[in-house]
C-alpha cells in the first residue's frame, strides 16, 4: 500500500500512472480489434457485436448514458433530502 | 423422517438454540460447527425423496434431493459458514439464533418437494430475517423491520392464497413446474409471491430499505437467503415463463439506475443485489438448459461475491462507525487488507475474467444471445457496466481513496477477515476453474467462458467503463439525499391517503350530520318540546289543582271536626231525616 500511496500522491507519479491507464485502453481497444482475427473466435449472436471495438464503444456508452440518465431522473424526480421519511 | 436422513436445516434451527446455554471458546466452536455439519450432511446426500410426513390429510415432503435443490443448498450452508465466521466476535445470542433460523429456513424452502411445507419455511424465513433486522436495536432498524414483515406478510398470503387455488384445481399439494396451470390465478400469485422475494419491482423496495439497516453482521446473512431462494423456487416452477425476461431485464438496469442517487455504501450494494437478481430472475425467463443454468450458477457466484462485498462494507461500518460514502475517504491506508478482498468482491460481481462472475453471468447473456432477444442481450449488458461502474469504481473509489477524510481506522477484528478471505478464494477459485461449479449445475454443461471474443469484449467493455467513470467523476459525487422508490407508497402514501381519506370522512361525516339534524333530531326535539309543554302546562296543572281542591276540601272538613258529641248528634240527625224524607218523597 505504500507504493500506492506514493504513486496516487505524487502529482508526476500520478500522471505516469494515467498514462499508463490510456495506453492500456488503447491496448484493450485494439485487442478487441485484431484478437478475433489473429485467433479462432466463435460466431456472433448479433451483427454488431461484429462492430470494431464494439465492447469498448458500447461500455463507453452504457456509462455515460447510466450516469446522465440516472442523474437526470434523481434531479427531476426521485431525490429527497434525507429526513424525508422523518417524523 | 428416516434416519439416513437428517435435515440440513432442521440441524441449523434446532442447534442455534444450544448458543445461548454455552459460553466462550465452546460457542465460538458450535457457531462454526453447526453450518459445518450443516454443508457436511449436504454434501453428503444422494437424490432422492426423504423426509415424507403426513399431516392434515396431506403428504408433505420435506426432503426432495436433486441436483438443483442440492447446488442451492450447498452455497447456503457454506455461505451460513462463512457468515457465521464472520459475526464470531458478536456477543449476541439473538442475533446468532436469527441467523442460523434464516439459514435454516432457507434450506427448508430449497429441499421442500410440497406447497405447504415450502410455505412453512418462506414465512420462517420472512420473520427471522425481520428478527436479524430489528436486532440493530436503534429506532430506524425496528420501523425497517416492521416495514420489512409487513411485505413479506403480504407475500406470504398471496402464496397461500396462490397454494389453495392450486390445490383445489389438481387436488395436489406437489412443487413442480408450473407451466401446465400458466393463467390460473394459482399461477399468478404465486409467481408474483416468488417474484415479491425476488425483490423484483416495484415489489421489491424492501430490499434496499431494510438491508441496509441491519448490523454488519446480520446484513451478510440477509443478502444470500430471500432473493436467492425465490430464484430456486423460480427455477422450480416457472422457467420459460416469457414475461420473466424482460422483467428481469428491467430489474437488471432498475437497479444500476438507483445505484447511481445512492449515498449510502450498503444501499448501493443492496440496489446491486436487485441488479444482479434481475440476470437470474431473466435467465428463468428464457427458460433454455443453457440460461436455467446461466441462472442457478449467476445465484451460486451472486451468494459468495456479494456477501464479501457486505463484509467489506461491513468492516468500513464496524471500525469506522460510517455508512454514507460522502462522508469516507482515505481507507485505503489504514485498511489494505479489507480493500483487496473487497475488490476481489468487486471483480467478480463485475464479470471481470478469472472472477466468478465472468463465467456464471456469461452463462445467462450468451443464453440470451442464443434465443435472439437482442434487446435483453443490450440491457444486460449494460447493467453489466453499471455493475462495474458502482461496485468496482464508485464504492472503492470514495469508500477507500478520494478525498483523505483523515478518519481513524484499522484493519477488521481477523475472524471478519477470514471470513472475507474463503468468500474471495471461492470468488477466484470459480473464476478460474469453472468446471467446479459447472459439474454441479442442473443440467449438463457445453459451454466454454474463456473465448477470445468473450474475453476481449469483457475487458473492453469494463475498461472503457471505467475511462467514462473517471470522465463524468465530479458530476458522481456522492450527496446527502436518499431516492424515492416503491416503498414511498407504504411508507407516506399510505399516510397522505389516510389524511386525504379523512378530510373526505370529514365532510361526509358533517352532511350526514346536517341531514340527520334536519330530518331526525329536530322533529324529535319538536315533538319532545310539545311533551314537555303538556306536561308542564296541563298534567302538571291538573295535579296541582286537585291538590289544591283536595287540600280546600281536607281543610273545611277538619274545620267541621269539632270534638263536641252534641254536634256529631246533630249530623245524625240530620242525615236520618234527609234520608227518611229521601224515601218517602224520592222518586
Amino acid at each position: 500500500m505504500k507504493l500506492l500511496e506514493r504513486h496516487l500522491e505524487d502529482p508526476g507519479r500520478l500522471l505516469r500512472l494515467k498514462r499508463w491507464c490510456y495506453a492500456g485502453l488503447i491496448v484493450l481497444a485494439m485487442s478487441e480489434v485484431l484478437a478475433p482475427r489473429l485467433f479462432h473466435a466463435e460466431r456472433a449472436h448479433f451483427w454488431f457485436e461484429d462492430l470494431p471495438a464494439w465492447g469498448s464503444l458500447y461500455g463507453l456508452a452504457s456509462c455515460a448514458v447510466i450516469i446522465v440518465v440516472s442523474k437526470l431522473l434523481g434531479k427531476l424526480w426521485l431525490s429527497r433530502p434525507e429526513t424525508y421519511y422523518d417524523g | 423422517m428416516t434416519v439416513e436422513w437428517v435435515h440440513p436445516g432442521l440441524l441449523l434451527i434446532a442447534g442455534a438454540w444450544i448458543l445461548p446455554l454455552i459460553r466462550g471458546w465452546t460457542k465460538r466452536a458450535v457457531m462454526v460447527l453447526l453450518p459445518a455439519l450443516a454443508l457436511i450432511d449436504c454434501v453428503l446426500m444422494k437424490p432422492g425423496t426423504y423426509g415424507v410426513v403426513h399431516a392434515l390429510g396431506q403428504e408433505l415432503v420435506f426432503g426432495r434431493v436433486d441436483r438443483l435443490s442440492v447446488l442451492f443448498s450447498y452455497v447456503f450452508a457454506l455461505l451460513a459458514l462463512i457468515g457465521m465466521i464472520y459475526a464470531l466476535h458478536v456477543d449476541d445470542d439473538a442475533q446468532h439464533v436469527a441467523a442460523l433460523s434464516y439459514a435454516g429456513a432457507a434450506l427448508g424452502a430449497v429441499f421442500a418437494g410440497d406447497f405447504l411445507s415450502l410455505f412453512l419455511f418462506w414465512e420462517l424465513m420472512a420473520l427471522s430475517a425481520a428478527l436479524i433486522v430489528w436486532l440493530r436495536r436503534d429506532r430506524g432498524a425496528v420501523a425497517a423491520g416492521f416495514r420489512y414483515l409487513l411485505v413479506h406478510l403480504f407475500g406470504g398470503v398471496c402464496l397461500l392464497g396462490g397454494i389453495a387455488f392450486y390445490w383445489s384445481q389438481t387436488g395436489s399439494l406437489t412443487f413442480g413446474d408450473m407451466s401446465p396451470h400458466a393463467g390460473s390465478a394459482a399461477f399468478t400469485l404465486i409467481l408474483l409471491a416468488f417474484l415479491l422475494n425476488a425483490a423484483a419491482p416495484p415489489l421489491g423496495a424492501w430490499l434496499p430499505d431494510a438491508y441496509p439497516e441491519a448490523t454488519a453482521t446480520g446484513a451478510v446473512f440477509l443478502t444470500a437467503f430471500t432473493t436467492k431462494s425465490a430464484v430456486y423456487a423460480l427455477i422450480r416452477g416457472f422457467a420459460g415463463t416469457d414475461i420473466l425476461v424482460w422483467w428481469g431485464a428491467a430489474m437488471a438496469v432498475y437497479g444500476v439506475v438507483y445505484a447511481v442517487l445512492e449515498n449510502d455504501a450498503r444501499r448501493l450494494l443492496a440496489y446491486h443485489i436487485i441488479s444482479q437478481v434481475g440476470y437470474m430472475v431473466c435467465g428463468v425467463g428464457i427458460g433454455t438448459q443453457l440460461a436455467v443454468n446461466g441462472s442457478a450458477s449467476h445465484a451460486f457466484a451472486h451468494i459468495l461475491y456479494k456477501a464479501l462485498l457486505f463484509m467489506g462494507a461491513g468492516a468500513v461500518l464496524q471500525v469506522t462507525g460510517l455508512r454514507k460514502l460522502n462522508e469516507m475517504g482515505g481507507l485505503y491506508k489504514t485498511m489494505p487488507i479489507t480493500l483487496a478482498l473487497y475488490m476481489v468482491g468487486a471483480f467478480a460481481i463485475s464479470a471481470v475474467p478469472l472472477f466468478s462472475g465472468f463465467v456464471s453471468k456469461a452463462m445467462v447473456v450468451s443464453a440470451a444471445g442464443e434465443s435472439h432477444l437482442a434487446g435483453a442481450f443490450l440491457l444486460l449488458t449494460v447493467a453489466s457496466s453499471g455493475t462495474f461502474l458502482h461496485t468496482g469504481l464508485k464504492l472503492p473509489y470514495y469508500m477507500f481513496f478520494g478525498r483523505d477524510r483523515g478518519l481513524r481506522a484499522q484493519e477488521p477484528p481477523s475472524n471478519m477477515l477470514v471470513a472475507m478471505g474463503l468468500a474471495a478464494a471461492a470468488c477466484l477459485g470459480i473464476g478460474v476453474f469453472p468446471d467446479l461449479l459447472y459439474g454441479y449445475l442442473p443440467y449438463p454443461v457445453d459451454y466454454a467462458p474463456y473465448t477470445t471474443r468473450h474475453v476481449t469484449a469483457t475487458l473492453g467493455l469494463l475498461g472503457f467503463t471505467a475511462l467514462g467513470f473517471f470522465l463524468l467523476l465530479k458530476h458522481l459525487d456522492p450527496e446527502p439525499i436518499i431516492s424515492l422508490d416503491t416503498d414511498w407508497f407504504y411508507r407516506r402514501g399510505l399516510s397522505v391517503s389516510l389524511a386525504v381519506t379523512q378530510r373526505g370522512l370529514g365532510r361526509v361525516e358533517h352532511v350526514v350530520a346536517r341531514i340527520s339534524d334536519a330530518i331526525v333530531r329536530g322533529p324529535v326535539l319538536a315533538v319532545a318540546t310539545c311533551l314537555r309543554e303538556l306536561d308542564a302546562n296541563v298534567i302538571d296543572a291538573a295535579a296541582v289543582g286537585i291538590g289544591r281542591l283536595t287540600q280546600a276540601v281536607s281543610w273545611r272538613l277538619s274545620r267541621s271536626v269539632s270534638g263536641h258529641p252534641q254536634h256529631y248528634a246533630l249530623v245524625m240527625a240530620i242525615g236520618v231525616l234527609v234520608a227518611i224524607a229521601f224515601v218517602m218523597f224520592g222518586p
